[in-house]
C-alpha cells in the first residue's frame, strides 16, 4: 500500500505529458523515416539477390550494435557534419536532441521492415504474379494491386516488430539529449528513485502495445478490406500523435533549459537552478540525464542554457591538460580558456566534487592506508572499481603514473552502486566523488592525494554564448554563488540517494535552497 | 448402343460443313523459344483461324504452355514469327495485348485478397471502364458463366469450389469482350462431372460469342469432345495438326497413339460395365 501511496507517482504523472509526448514523436518520426527508407528498398531488392544479401547484411550488422551506442554515435557523427554545412553553406543544425535521435532510431528500425517486406514479396505464389501479367497489368500495378496486398500480412508483422523495438530503444535517447520516458529510467536509477524506473518501464512498455495494437488493426482492416477497421487503427494513431502534440503547443520553447549530466547532484542541482530562474520569472525547464561528452557540446550550440560542471573535467576533457594546477590557477586560466568558445564561467558554487580513491575506512585502518601512496604497495592484491568513464580519464592515467598503481582487477559500476559494493567487500577500492553522501553513510574513507595527481573539481556554473549577456539570468544565479559547501552538498546527495518522496531531485532541491537561501 | 463418344462424329461433320475460315486469328511461323539448352518450342508453325477452336495436346514438357504465352508475350520468342489479328506481337505494346486476350490459367489464378467480382472485373478496371459499366458487366458475366449472383459475387475465391473457381477464371478472360481466348489447362485439376459441365458449357460459350480459342490439355479425350481441330505437340515440335479424322490419317505412331486410347477407354469401360448401368 505504501508503494501505492507514494506521492511520487504523482511527481512521475506531472512529468508524463512532456516525457510521453517526447516520446511519441520521436518514436514515430523515427519509424516514418525507417519507414520510407526501409520499404521502397524491400520492393526494390525484391527480385535481386546481390543486392538484397548485401543490404540486409548491413541491417543486420546496425542490429547488433547496441541501441545506446547507435544513438550515441550519431551525436559527434552530426556534429561533425553541422561543422561543415556551417562551413560550406553558412546554415548549421542541432546535432542535439531530436536529430540524432530519429536518425539512430530509423536505422535500428530497418532490419525487422527490410527482412520481412523482402520475405512477404518474395513469399508471393509465382502463378499469381503471372496471372496479373496475364490479365494485363504492368510491372507497377501488378506490385500495387496483386504483390503487395498479398505480402502486406507479413510486411505489417516487420512494422509492428520496428515500432516496439524502437519505441523500447528510445528510451535510450536521453543522453543524447532527446527526452523521452527514458528520463523517468535514467533519473530513476541515479537517484534510486525507483518509482521513477517502474513508471518509465510501464509507460514505454504500454505506448509500445498501443501502437502495436493500433497497427495490428490496420493491418487487420486492410486485409479484410475494413475501412472501419483501418480508418480505427489510423485514427488511434493520429488521436496519440495528437494527445501528445497539443500539451507541448501552448509551453513557450523560449525558456531556459538548465541541463544536467547523468547523476544524482547534477538531478538536484539543475533542479535547483531551474526553480531560482523561474523564482526570478524567468520561464526554465530542466533537460536531464545528459552524456558527459554531450552536455559541453550542447552549451556551445547553445541547446542548453546552462548546466553546472566541474572544473577539473572541463581541464581535461576540453584543453585537453594533463598538468595539474593549484585551485584558483585552474579556475583562471579555465575561465579565458572557455572564453575562446564564448562560454561564460560565471562562478563556482562551493564545493569539489573531485574523484577520490576511496575505501572502508575499518580496511585502510587495518592495511594501514592513509593516502594513494600507501595505496599503491597493497594494489597488486586490490580490485578497484569506477564508473563507466573513470578508467579512460586522464586522472586515471595520471593516478597510475603518479603512484604506480596496478589493481589485480578493474570493474566498471553504475555510481550508485560503487559504494554497497566497496562497503560490503565486493570491490576493495572504489574511484568515488567526494560530495557523495554515500561516504559518510557507509563509514568510508577518502584516501589523501599527496602527489596532486587528481585535479581540482569546483563545482563551476557555465552559460551559453547566447547568455553572455543576459543579466536578469545572471542576478537569478548570482545567490548561489559560493553558498554550497562540501558538507552541504554530501548531506543534499545523500538525501536524494535515498527511496523516499523526499528524495526526488524536485524535493532535495528545495531542502538545499531552504539551506542556502539564507546564506 | 452402349458408351460411345458421343458427339465425335456430328463434331466433324459440322467443322466440314462449315465455310473454309478466312481469316487468321494466330499465326505462329517457324517460331523457337529455348531455356537455357533446352528447347521449349522448335521451329513450330500453326494457324488459328477466326472462330476456331483449337486444343494443342502434348504432354508434359512438350512445349504447350510455352506455346500458348508466345502469343500475348507472357514469353518472348527467340526467332520467327507470331502475328495476333495480323499484327506481330512484337510491335504490338505487350500490356495491351494482353488486355486483349483472354487467359484462363491453369488452377484459376484468381487473387486471393480481391472478391469474385473484383477479380472479374480486373481488366476492364485497368482500361479505365466506368465502374457502373463494370459492375453491369460482372452480372452479365456471372449469368453466362451460371453463377449465382447473390451468393458468389462478393465471396473470395477460397469459399468456392474448384468448378466455380474456374467458372470465375472462365468470366474473368472474356470480361474485357475479347475476340480471342487463350486456356492453359482449365479443367485439369476438377473432378469428371464438373469438368465435363465447364467443357460443354465453355463450347456453348465460344459459338454464341463467336471466339477464337486456344486450349491446352494433356488429354486427348477432351480435345475431341471440344475442339474443332488439334494440334500435337511433342519435344518442342508440332508433330501434327488437323480434325480428329484428319489426325486419324496421320503416320506418326505418337499420334495413333495419343488418339486410340480414348476409344480404348471406352471399350474397357463397355467391358467392365453392365449396360443398362451405364446410363
Amino acid at each position: 500500500m505504501s508503494l501505492l501511496s507514494d506521492p511520487r507517482w504523482g511527481e512521475a504523472l506531472s512529468h508524463l505529458p512532456d516525457y510521453l509526448g517526447n516520446h511519441v514523436r520521436v518514436s514515430l518520426a523515427a519509424l516514418a523515416l525507417g519507414l520510407t527508407v526501409s520499404l521502397p528498398l524491400a520492393i526494390l531488392t525484391r527480385n535481386r539477390p546481390a543486392p538484397r544479401s548485401i543490404l540486409l547484411a548491413l541491417a543486420s550488422i546496425v542490429q547488433t550494435v547496441p541501441g545506446l551506442a547507435l544513438l550515441a554515435l550519431f551525436y559527434p557523427l552530426l556534429l561533425a557534419a553541422t561543422s561543415l554545412t556551417l562551413a560550406w553553406f553558412g546554415v548549421s543544425f542541432s546535432a542535439f536532441g531530436f536529430l540524432p535521435a530519429v536518425l539512430a532510431l530509423a536505422l535500428y528500425s530497418m532490419l525487422p521492415v527490410l527482412r520481412n517486406g523482402i520475405t512477404g514479396l518474395n513469399g508471393i505464389d509465382p502463378a499469381l504474379i503471372e496471372a496479373a501479367e496475364g490479365v494485363g497489368m504492368t510491372a507497377r500495378q501488378s506490385l500495387v494491386m496483386v504483390e503487395l496486398p498479398l505480402a502486406l500480412p507479413v510486411m505489417m508483422a516487420g512494422i509492428r516488430t520496428a515500432a516496439v523495438w524502437v519505441i523500447g530503444t528510445a528510451t535510450l535517447s536521453t543522453p543524447i539529449g532527446q527526452t523521452s520516458l527514458g528520463n523517468y529510467i535514467f533519473a530513476g536509477l541515479q537517484t534510486q528513485n525507483w518509482v521513477f524506473v517502474l513508471f518509465g518501464c510501464f509507460a514505454s512498455a504500454a505506448l509500445a502495445l498501443a501502437v502495436d495494437q493500433l497497427l495490428g488493426l490496420i493491418e487487420s482492416g486492410l486485409r479484410r478490406r475494413s475501412r472501419l477497421r483501418s480508418g480505427l487503427g489510423a485514427a488511434g494513431i493520429a488521436a496519440l500523435v495528437a494527445a501528445t502534440l497539443v500539451p507541448s503547443m501552448g509551453r513557450s520553447s523560449s525558456g531556459y533549459v538548465v541541463g544536467a549530466k547523468t547523476f544524482a547532484e547534477q538531478y538536484v542541482l539543475s533542479a535547483l537552478l531551474r526553480d531560482r530562474l523561474q523564482a526570478a520569472g524567468l520561464p526554465s525547464t530542466a533537460r536531464s540525464g545528459l552524456g558527459s561528452s554531450v552536455i559541453f557540446e550542447a552549451l556551445k550550440a547553445g541547446d542548453i542554457d546552462l548546466y553546472v560542471d566541474y572544473s577539473g573535467t572541463l581541464w581535461a576533457n576540453q584543453l585537453h591538460r594533463t598538468d595539474i594546477k593549484p585551485r584558483a590557477e585552474l579556475l583562471a586560466e579555465l575561465k579565458t580558456a572557455l572564453t575562446n568558445d564564448n562560454v561564460t564561467l560565471l562562478g563556482e558554487l562551493g564545493f569539489e566534487n573531485a574523484y577520490a580513491l576511496v575505501m572502508p575506512k575499518t580496511r585502510a585502518e587495518a592495511l594501514d592506508i592513509r593516502t594513494i601512496a600507501d595505496l599503491a604497495a597493497h594494489a597488486p592484491k586490490l580490485s578497484i572499481a569506477g564508473d563507466y568513464e573513470f578508467f579512460s580519464r586522464p586522472e586515471w592515467a595520471a593516478l597510475q603514473k603518479a603512484y604506480g598503481l596496478s589493481f589485480r582487477a578493474q570493474r566498471q559500476m553504475q555510481p550508485d552502486f560503487m559504494y554497497a559494493a566497496v562497503a560490503s567487500g565486493e570491490v576493495d577500492v572504489i574511484a568515488g566523488y567526494t560530495s557523495d553522501g554515500l561516504i559518510a553513510k557507509y563509514d568510508l574513507t577518502a584516501l589523501d592525494d599527496p602527489r596532486h595527481a587528481i585535479p581540482p573539481y569546483d563545482a563551476i556554473l557555465l552559460l551559453a554564448p547566447k547568455r553572455a549577456g543576459d543579466e536578469r539570468l545572471k542576478t537569478a544565479l548570482t545567490p548561489l554563488l559560493g553558498k554550497i559547501d562540501i558538507a552541504t552538498m554530501r548531506e543534499a546527495n545523500l538525501r536524494a540517494s535515498g527511496n523516499d518522496a523526499n528524495s526526488s531531485p524536485d524535493a532535495v532541491a528545495k531542502w538545499l535552497w531552504e539551506k542556502v537561501g539564507k546564506r | 448402343m452402349g458408351l460411345v463418344i458421343p458427339s465425335l462424329g456430328g463434331r466433324v461433320s459440322e467443322v466440314s460443313s462449315r465455310p473454309m475460315p478466312s481469316r487468321t486469328m494466330i499465326g505462329y511461323s517457324h517460331v523457337s523459344k529455348s531455356f537455357g539448352h533446352l528447347k521449349a518450342v522448335d521451329d513450330a508453325s500453326l494457324d488459328i483461324a477466326e472462330g476456331e477452336f483449337l486444343a494443342v495436346v502434348g504432354g508434359s514438357g512438350s512445349g504447350k504452355t510455352t506455346l500458348l504465352r508466345l502469343a500475348n508475350r507472357l514469353i518472348e520468342a527467340d526467332g520467327g514469327t507470331i502475328t495476333v489479328e495480323g499484327e506481330e506481337v512484337r510491335n504490338v505494346d505487350p500490356v495491351a495485348l494482353r488486355r486483349r486476350i483472354g487467359y484462363v490459367f491453369q488452377s484459376g489464378g484468381l487473387f486471393p485478397h480481391l472478391s469474385v467480382a473484383d477479380n472479374i472485373g480486373i481488366t476492364p478496371k485497368l482500361l479505365g471502364v466506368a465502374t457502373a459499366e463494370i459492375d453491369a458487366r460482372i452480372d452479365e458475366l456471372l449469368a453466362l458463366v451460371q453463377l449465382d449472383r447473390t451468393a458468389h459475387r462478393d465471396r473470395l475465391p477460397e469459399a468456392l469450389s474448384g468448378g466455380q473457381r474456374q467458372r470465375v477464371g472462365v468470366a474473368r478472360a472474356l470480361a474485357a469482350k475479347p475476340r480471342i481466348v487463350l486456356m492453359d489447362e482449365p479443367f485439369g485439376a476438377l473432378d469428371p462431372l464438373t469438368r465435363d459441365a465447364l467443357g460443354d458449357d465453355y463450347r456453348a460459350l465460344h459459338r454464341s460469342l463467336g471466339l477464337t480459342t486456344v486450349m491446352i490439355t494433356h488429354d486427348m479425350t477432351e480435345a475431341i469432345l471440344l475442339a474443332d481441330r488439334i494440334a500435337v505437340m511433342r519435344g518442342g515440335r508440332m508433330l501434327a495438326q488437323g480434325t480428329p479424322v484428319e489426325l486419324s490419317k496421320s503416320d506418326d505412331a505418337y499420334v495413333l497413339e495419343l488418339l486410340r486410347t480414348p476409344r480404348r477407354q471406352v471399350e474397357r469401360l463397355n467391358a467392365l460395365l453392365p449396360q443398362s448401368g451405364a446410363a
